[in-house]
C-alpha cells in the first residue's frame, strides 16, 4: 500500500548535504575533488553551440534552389562577418547580378542544392557552473561537472519563485506570525535574504525588488499578489526560470499563514550568515522543492550536536502539520491512529488520524492531509 | 519473447507501471470464463532510491499472491513462469507510464494536412505531444530551431509531403531539426530517434541531412496521399522505438522485457487499443475518458475512426490552477450551489498544485473539486473535438444536393447524439463517494445527446486489456465486458432549446422493475431506479425543437440499460446553457444536485452499492 501522507520538508539545524553541480552537455570540470570551492565560484564550463540562422538563400536571390551552392562566395565552415557578402547571382550575361550581405555573424554550417537553405551559426556561447555550495569537492564526473559536499543548516520551503541566488541572512521580522510588508525593507536589506514571519505581501516583494534584495523568504503569500508580481496567473509548479528580481521561497503556503515557529526560530540563529538560495520547485515525478542552504563554519560545527534523524513514519506523539482545508496550517501531533477507514464529511472513506492540536483540540484528519515535521 | 498458444493460457498476470503505483491485476480462467480475480499494488521503484521497476512490480505482484494465496513470485523476486498447478501464470505482460511516459516532438509540412496526421500517429501510440513543429506554424524558421534545441524529447517523428510529391519543404523541416541537435531526455550519450514517415521520395535526401547524432528510422509515409491517412507503420516505429531506447534507458526496463510476454505498452496506447477492439466488436460508437493529477487523455472511436489527445495541463492536483486559469473561476463557480469566497478559494487551489495528495475532506470542498473537474473534462472535450476531424486537405467531390452544405474537410468526427458508450477513468471520477457524482460530472462536461449508456473503469484496468488484446483478445473482452466497466446507467437528453416551463419531451418507460411515463420540462433532470443488470424499454416524443436521435420532434424508442445510478432523463437541453447571474444560477443547480441526490448532507454514509475510495487512490494521477 502506497504511503498515505505526504513526508514533510526538511527543516534541519545540521545535515550533511551534496550537491550535484552538472553542465547541460559535455564540458571541462575546472576543480579537482578534494578543492575547497566557494558559493560564487565556477567549477566547470563549456560552450554550447551558437544560435541558428536559416537562410532560406534561394527566395532571397528569387533564384532555382540548385544554383544556390554555385552562387555561394562561402564554403561551408568558413566565417562570416555582418555585412560580408554571402552569395551573389550570376545574372544575365554578368550583369544584373543580385547579391546577400549576411546579416548575422557566424560560421556557414551547411548549404543545400535541394532547398536552397544556407544555415549560419552564431559563435559559441559560454555556459559556467558555479559551486552554489560554499564546501568541498568530494567527486569529479568527467566532462560533467562535480559533487559538493558540506555541513549545512538546511531548510526546504514548500513552493518559490526565481532560480539560484547568495546573500548573508537577514531577519526582517520579530516572530514567526508576523506579516512581511513593505514597510519593514530597509536599504540595507541590498543583497541580503530577507526572513519574515508570516503572509509576505506584493508590496513588500517590490520594495525587496527595489532595495536590491537577493530573496525573500516567508511562510505563506496570497494568490493574488503572487498573481499581481508576476503578471500572470501560475499554471503549474514548476518554476525557477523566472526573471523577476529576486527569488521568494514560501515554507507553509498560500494564505494567511505564519512560518512554522521552529523555521523561523531556526533561520534566525544564522541571522549574518552567507546563504544559498534557490526557488526552483517541480511538483511532478521527480519532485523538487525550493531551498535555503546556510554552510556552517568549522567554529560552528564544534559547538553543535548532529540533528537526531526520525524515520519518516506516522507514529503517535509525532509532530505533524495539516496542509487542507478546513484546518489548514495548523501544527499539532498524531494522537490516535485508528486502522479502520472513516466516513468523512464529504462522504468518502479514508484512512485517518487524530491530530492534537497545542490548543488542546483533537480533530479528526485524513492520512492524505497531514506532513509530517521532519528535522 | 516466446510464441503462446492462447488455449493454453489459463492464469494471466498484468501489470501497469505508472509514475507513482505499479498495479497488477491476476485473470483467470474460472469455469470457461476469463475473470479479473485479483488485484494488488505498490510504490513504482523508477526513482532514487530502488532503481528498478522490477522491484515494484515484484511487490504489487508479492501483494495479488497474498491475496489469491497463489505462489507467482520466487525467493529472487522473479515472476514464476510458466503455471503449474497453484504457482505461477501462463503470461506476463505489462504497460508503462512511469518516468513521465512517452515525450514526442512531431513535425510536418502543412500544420493542418501532413503535421496533424503525424500528431494524430503519436498521440495514438500513447505518446504526450511536446510540440508541433510545420512550415506554416507562423514561427519564424529561427524560433522554430530554438524551439527545438528547448526541447528534450524520447523522439522525433518527422512527416511531410504525398508520395511522388515536392520534397522540399519535408527537406527544409529536417535541416531545421538536424543543427537544432534536439537533446534527449536520457543522457548525453543517448541518440536521439527519429522517424521518418513522409514523402517516400524524400527519404534518401532526408538522411543526407542528419550525422549519427540521430537515430533514423524510415517507415512508409503517414498521408501517402491527401485522402488517406496511413498511421499503422509510424505507430509501430514508435511502440518499437519507445522499447529500444526510452524503455531501455529507464531503471530495471531491460529486465522486465525479459519477463514480459508481450511488448510493453505506453499506457495511453494501451487503452487506446481496448476501446477500438470494444467498439468494433459491439459495433458501437464510445469516448473514454482519464482524468489524472497532470493531464486528461480523452479516446474516441467514431464510425471505427480511433483518436486520442492529451491535454497536458488540465488535471486535479499539479495541473488544478491551470484548469482554474483557463476556464476561468466564474465558470467553475457556475457548478456550485452555495456561496464560496473566491480569493480564500485561489489560495486553496494553490495549495492543492502544492500538495498534490490531499483529498478533501468536506462536502464543501468537494463539491468545488468536481466542479474544477466538470471544467477540466469539458475543456479537454474541446480540444478533443478540434483535433478529432476529418482529412483536411482532401478535395471534395460535390453534387447539387451538395449546394446548400457548406460542409468543408476538418470538420470534427465526434457527434455526441451517435455516441452509444461514455466510459470514465481517473481518480475523480472512479473514486468519487456517490457514482451519482460521477454520472453528473459526465454529463455536465460532456453534454452527451440521444441515448447514451455510462460507464466507470472500476479499477484502472482499460490499460493491462489494451495489452492482453493483442496477445489473447478473447480474454480481454471477456473481463472488459464482466469485471473492468461499471455501468452507472444510461442518460437521455434531447438537444435543443425552448423557453422556461415549456415541455421538453414525453417519456414512457417499461420494464421489469419499472413502469413510468410523463413530460419532462426544459431544465428538468429526473433519476429512475434501474439497477445493474436490469433493462427497460423508453420512448420519447420529443417537443418542438427537440432532437433525441430520430430527428426533430421525431418518436425514439430504445432499451437501456441499468446501472449503479440508474436511468437519467435530462431535459435541460443541448448545449447546456447556465444562467449568468450567480444566483439563478445557484438556484438552478441547487435544484439539479437536489434531483439527482448528488450530495446528501455531511456524515451521511454513502450506499453499500457505492465505491470505497482509498486516501491514495482517491488523489492518484
Amino acid at each position: 500500500m502506497a504511503q498515505a501522507y505526504t513526508p514533510g520538508l526538511k527543516v534541519t539545524n545540521r545535515i550533511t548535504h551534496r550537491v550535484r553541480r552538472v553542465l547541460p552537455i559535455p564540458g571541462e570540470v575546472i576543480v579537482k575533488e578534494g578543492d575547497d570551492v566557494d558559493a560564487r565560484d565556477i567549477v566547470a564550463e563549456t560552450f554550447m553551440p551558437g544560435d541558428v540562422f536559416p537562410l532560406n538563400m534561394a527566395n532571397l536571390l528569387s533564384m532555382p534552389a540548385g544554383d544556390v551552392p554555385d552562387c555561394m562566395l562561402k564554403k561551408e565552415g568558413d566565417t562570416v562577418k555582418a555585412g560580408e557578402i554571402l552569395a551573389r547571382t550570376k545574372g544575365i550575361f554578368g550583369m544584373f547580378r543580385t547579391e546577400y550581405k549576411s546579416k548575422v555573424e557566424g560560421t556557414i554550417e551547411s548549404i543545400s542544392g535541394v532547398t536552397g537553405q544556407v544555415i549560419v551559426r552564431g559563435a559559441a556561447q559560454p555556459v559556467r557552473v558555479q559551486a552554489y555550495m560554499t564546501g568541498r569537492v568530494v567527486e569529479v564526473l568527467a566532462s560533467e561537472g562535480c559533487v559538493i559536499e558540506a555541513e549545512v543548516t538546511y531548510v526546504q520551503g514548500i513552493f518559490g519563485i526565481g532560480g539560484e541566488a547568495y546573500g548573508p541572512i537577514k531577519l526582517a521580522c520579530s516572530s514567526h506570525e508576523q506579516e512581511l510588508t513593505s514597510d519593514i525593507i530597509t536599504p540595507d536589506m541590498k543583497g541580503a535574504i530577507i526572513v519574515g514571519g508570516a503572509r509576505v505581501t506584493d508590496e513588500a516583494i517590490r520594495k525587496a525588488v527595489e532595495v536590491g534584495a537577493a530573496a525573500i523568504v516567508a511562510g505563506g503569500i496570497d494568490d493574488q499578489d503572487l498573481k499581481d508580481f508576476l503578471g500572470y496567473d501560475l499554471g503549474v509548479a514548476i518554476t525557477g526560470s523566472e526573471r523577476v528580481g529576486l527569488t521568494l521561497v514560501i515554507t507553509e503556503g498560500f494564505g494567511e499563514i505564519a512560518m512554522a515557529e521552529r523555521t523561523f526560530k531556526l533561520l534566525a540563529s544564522r541571522q549574518g550568515d552567507e546563504a544559498s538560495i534557490n526557488g526552483a520547485t517541480q511538483i511532478r515525478a521527480g519532485v523538487m522543492r525550493p531551498e535555503i542552504v546556510i554552510p556552517l563554519s568549522n567554529e560552528q560545527l564544534a559547538d553543535m550536536p548532529d540533528d537526531e534523524h526520525v524515520a519518516g513514519t506516522l507514529d503517535i506523539g509525532r509532530p505533524v502539520r495539516v496542509i487542507r482545508d478546513p484546518y489548514f496550517g495548523i501544527l499539532g501531533t498524531v494522537h490516535r491512529l485508528p486502522s479502520k477507514q472513516h466516513v468523512l464529511g464529504s462522504g468518502s472513506k479514508a484512512r485517518v488520524l487524530e491530530v492534537k492540536f497545542d490548543s488542546g483540540e483533537t480533530v479528526v484528519v485524513p492520512r492524505a492531509n497531514v506532513e509530517l515535521i521532519e528535522g | 519473447m516466446s510464441t503462446i498458444d492462447p488455449d493454453q493460457i489459463n492464469v494471466i498476470l498484468a501489470t501497469d507501471c505508472g509514475s507513482t503505483t505499479t498495479k497488477a491485476i491476476l485473470i483467470q480462467n474460472v469455469d470457461g470464463v476469463f475473470r479479473q480475480t485479483h488485484r494488488g499494488e505498490a510504490p513504482t521503484t523508477v526513482e532514487a532510491p530502488f532503481a528498478d521497476v522490477t522491484i515494484g512490480v515484484s511487490n504489487a505482484v508479492t501483494e495479488v499472491q497474498e491475496l489469491a494465496g497463489k505462489k507467482l513470485v520466487d525467493e529472487n523476486g522473479r515472476l514464476i513462469h510458466p503455471a503449474a498447478g497453484d504457482t505461477g501464470c501462463d503470461i506476463y505482460i505489462s504497460t508503462s507510464s512511469a518516468g513521465g511516459g512517452l515525450q514526442m516532438m512531431v513535425a510536418g509540412v502543412v500544420k493542418e494536412m501532413t503535421a496533424a496526421s503525424a500528431k494524430r500517429a503519436a498521440l495514438g501510440a500513447g505518446a504526450i505531444v511536446m510540440d508541433t513543429i510545420a512550415s506554416n506554424d507562423k514561427r519564424k524558421p529561427h524560433e522554430q530551431i530554438q524551439r527545438i534545441r528547448e526541447l528534450r524529447p524520447d523522439m522525433i517523428l518527422l512527416s511531410g509531403g504525398v508520395d511522388g510529391g515536392t520534397t522540399t519543404h519535408v527537406v527544409q523541416l529536417a535541416e531545421l531539426i538536424a543543427p537544432a541537435k534536439p537533446q534527449p531526455r536520457f543522457g548525453q550519450k543517448y541518440r536521439m530517434p527519429l522517424i521518418y514517415a513522409g514523402n517516400k521520395e524524400a527519404a534518401s535526401l532526408v538522411k543526407d541531412v542528419f550525422d549519427d547524432s540521430i537515430e533514423l528510422t524510415v517507415v512508409d509515409n503517414l498521408r501517402p496521399v491527401l485522402e488517406q491517412e496511413n498511421l499503422g507503420p509510424a505507430r509501430d516505429a514508435i511502440h518499437d522505438l519507445f522499447l529500444e531506447h526510452v524503455m531501455a534507458h529507464a531503471p530495471g526496463y531491460d529486465k522486465l522485457m525479459g519477463w514480459t510476454h508481450a511488448p510493453i505498452m505506453p499506457t495511453p496506447g494501451a487503452v487506446g487499443n481496448i476501446l477500438q477492439r470494444i467498439a468494433s466488436d459491439q459495433g458501437i460508437n464510445v469516448v473514454g475518458v482519464d482524468i489524472g493529477g497532470a493531464t486528461t487523455d480523452v479516446f474516441s472511436v467514431f464510425d471505427e475512426k480511433f483518436n486520442r489527445t492529451v491535454s497536458a495541463n488540465l488535471g486535479m492536483s499539479y495541473s488544478i490552477s491551470n484548469v482554474c486559469a483557463e476556464a476561468g473561476m466564474d465558470h467553475v463557480l457556475r457548478w456550485v450551489h452555495f456561496d464560496m469566497d473566491e480569493r480564500e478559494l485561489r489560495n486553496r487551489v494553490k495549495n492543492k498544485m502544492i500538495r498534490p495528495t490531499t483529498i478533501p475532506q468536506t462536502r464543501e470542498a468537494l463539491v468545488f473539486e468536481q466542479a474544477v473537474a466538470r471544467e477540466a473534462l469539458r475543456l479537454a472535450y474541446v480540444q478533443h473535438k478540434e483535433f478529432a476531424t476529418t482529412l483536411k486537405g482532401v478535395q471534395q467531390q460535390r453534387t447539387v444536393g451538395d449546394t446548400f452544405s457548406q460542409e468543408v474537410g476538418g470538420q470534427t468526427i465526434v457527434d455526441n447524439m451517435k455516441l452509444d458508450l461514455l466510459v470514465a477513468s481517473g481518480g475523480v471520477l472512479s473514486h468519487a463517494p456517490r457514482m451519482n457524482q460521477t454520472a453528473m460530472m459526465l454529463i455536465d462536461a460532456f453534454e452527451p445527446e440521444g441515448f447514451t449508456t455510462l460507464a466507470k473503469d472500476s479499477i484502472f484496468m482499460m490499460p493491462h486489456l489494451g495489452v492482453l488484446a493483442e496477445v489473447h483478445p478473447q480474454a480481454a473482452v471477456e473481463v472488459f465486458e464482466r469485471d473492468c466497466l461499471v455501468n452507472l446507467g444510461t442518460c437521455v437528453a434531447p438537444n435543443g432549446h425552448t423557453k422556461p416551463g415549456k415541455p421538453c419531451f414525453d417519456y414512457a418507460i417499461s420494464g421489469e422493475t419499472i413502469n413510468e411515463s410523463g413530460t419532462m420540462i426544459y431544465g428538468e433532470l429526473k433519476m429512475f431506479p434501474l439497477g445493474e443488470g436490469e433493462t427497460a424499454t423508453v420512448t420519447v416524443d420529443p417537443a418542438r425543437g427537440f432532437d433525441c436521435g430520430a430527428g426533430p420532434k421525431k418518436r425514439i424508442e430504445r432499451v437501456v440499460r441499468g446501472g449503479t445510478v440508474g436511468l437519467i432523463l435530462d431535459a435541460r437541453g443541448r448545449p447546456l446553457a447556465l444562467p449568468d447571474d450567480r444566483s439563478a444560477c445557484k438556484g438552478l443547480v441547487s435544484r439539479w444536485t437536489t434531483a439527482m441526490d448528488m450530495y446528501p448532507e455531511e456524515g451521511e454514509a454513502p450506499s453499500s452499492s457505492e465505491s470505497k475510495p482509498t486516501p491514495t487512490a482517491a488523489a492518484a494521477t
